[in-house]
């Protein structure tokens, strides 16, 4: 099993030696994400507070963060970098694109619940 | 055997067999499918999370106000440092597992060992650090009463603290006197033998509303969310009046039909998907195991092939890229 891997990240910007050097170098950059998420979910400022595209900043900023968090761990540590393409395409489009439908339905369908109950005849303040 | 069997002609052919478009073995492939299923699986649980969440988007509990526990660090509060430690403690495991696929790529029999043994020691902390989650769930810690309607009244009263009044929460313990017992608790050996019921409150409304009424400072918490992201604290005629007239059972730590927190879906989703995801990493910690003891006896090295370590290893950080999630929506969103 002396297949080759690829040794960079963030489009060639990081060059790594070896393949246990860029495992370390993932490590660092996720833990960096982490403690960005954890410092500003503790902190949480209040300029990051806004609602943008019925979200509030900060939830955007976390959940784009998770998403890179998963890049990282499914390209890197599950070594989708060096599957053929092929492979990829079949299990990261057919998972997103399945993910985003369920979640677009389940999230307006709760919004229009959410709605019915705060403006029809429906009293929960008892 | 030439002449026995007729050649189709197609053993070179795209159809004939022999292809691997995907450069990777069958065992391999059949994980990769596995984990889009029970990626699909979990993603069922986190929409439906966001759905209830959205339904009570004004009355949802504040994550910072429920998991503020660290361990040995008993009655500070602490949000996130405790669940950022779980994380960071399954991001390692993935690190030191990820290591293991790496020396068995290069046939090295006692580095595969020890990375492994690594992820399973610190795959056991995580279960472990779940199951102390939990334990402090379930056993809350100030209490609330429920009403009529199901909704959750907290109590609090405003401390002075740097200059500054702020809301500080007041555990029904610390101002109410349990009077004496009229009802016991029904079980299966006093009463009907099919019937029995769980274990009953240690205070009643009527002993609450006593309480209140003799501690002019404290006040009633509702469940809704104002404008500037704060729970509603009402005054101390309306928190009077709500625990009167609403008020029906008192609420200590958690179950799957009432919490002290909020909705009862809150616990609920909390049981159902950090409890699937710790299944998920227990039976990670077995599946390590099992390889584990068959690289010490040299299965793999007999095989010429360390294979099976990256499969398990493709499980293993799926449930890493689980719990990423899992941490996002339910601690930090």
């Amino acid at each position: 099993m002396a297949h080759a891997h690829k040794l960079e990240i963030l489009r060639g910007l990081i060059k790594f030696k070896s393949n246990t050097q860029k495992i370390w170098g993932v490590l660092i950059l996720l833990s960096i994400v982490t403690a960005v998420e954890v410092v500003l979910g503790i902190y949480k400022p209040a300029s990051l507070m806004t609602v943008v595209g019925g979200m509030k900043l900060l939830n955007w900023i976390f959940i784009i963060l998770t998403i890179v968090k998963a890049y990282y761990i499914t390209w890197d540590f599950m070594h989708m970098r060096d599957e053929t393409a092929g492979l990829r395409r079949a299990v990261v489009w057919t998972a997103v694109f399945l993910i985003s439908y369920l979640i677009f339905i389940l999230l307006q369908e709760g919004g229009y619940v959410f709605d019915v109950y705060d403006e029809e005849f429906v009293k929960r303040d008892f | 055997m030439d002449t026995s069997i007729a050649s189709t002609g197609t053993a070179e052919k795209t159809w004939g067999g022999g292809n691997e478009p995907f450069k990777a073995s069958y065992g391999k492939l059949m994980m990769w499918f596995f984990i889009v299923s029970d990626a699909l699986t979990f993603s069922g649980f986190l929409a439906a999370y966001g759905f209830s969440r959205f339904k009570f988007i004004d009355s949802w509990p504040i994550a910072d106000e429920v998991f503020t526990h660290v361990p040995f660090l008993h009655g500070q509060e602490l949000p996130m440092i405790y669940v950022a430690f779980m994380t960071f403690i399954l991001i390692i495991s993935s690190v030191t597992m990820v290591l293991a696929v790496d020396a068995g790529h290069n046939m090295n029999k006692s580095k595969v060992s020890i990375y492994l043994f690594l992820t399973i020691i610190f795959g056991a902390i995580f279960v472990g650090s779940q199951a102390w989650e939990w334990a402090t769930f379930i056993k809350g810690d100030y209490g609330a009463v429920q009403t009529q309607g199901g909704n959750i009244l907290q109590f609090g009263e405003y401390v002075e603290k740097d200059g500054e009044q702020v809301f500080k929460r007041v555990a029904i313990a610390d101002f109410t006197q349990a009077g004496e017992r009229v009802r016991v608790q029904d079980q299966r050996k006093t009463g009907i033998w099919y019937r029995s019921e769980g274990t009953l409150p240690n205070y009643t409304v009527d002993e609450v509303y006593s309480g209140l009424e003799a501690n002019p400072n404290i006040l009633v918490r509702t469940q809704i969310i104002n404008e500037e992201g704060h729970k509603t604290i009402l005054s101390r005629e309306e928190s009077l009046k709500a625990i009167k007239d609403n008020g029906k059972v008192v609420v200590e730590g958690a179950n799957l039909r009432a919490n002290e927190y909020g909705t009862a879906l809150f616990a609920d989703f909390f049981f159902f998907i950090t409890g699937f995801h710790g299944f998920h990493v227990f039976s990670g910690v077995v599946f390590n195991i099992i390889i584990f003891f068959n690289v010490l006896i040299g299965t793999y090295e007999r095989r010429g092939s360390y294979e099976m370590v990256e499969k398990v290893g493709l499980y293993w950080h799926f449930v890493d890229l689980v719990w990423v999630f899992v941490f996002t929506f339910f601690y930090l969103v």
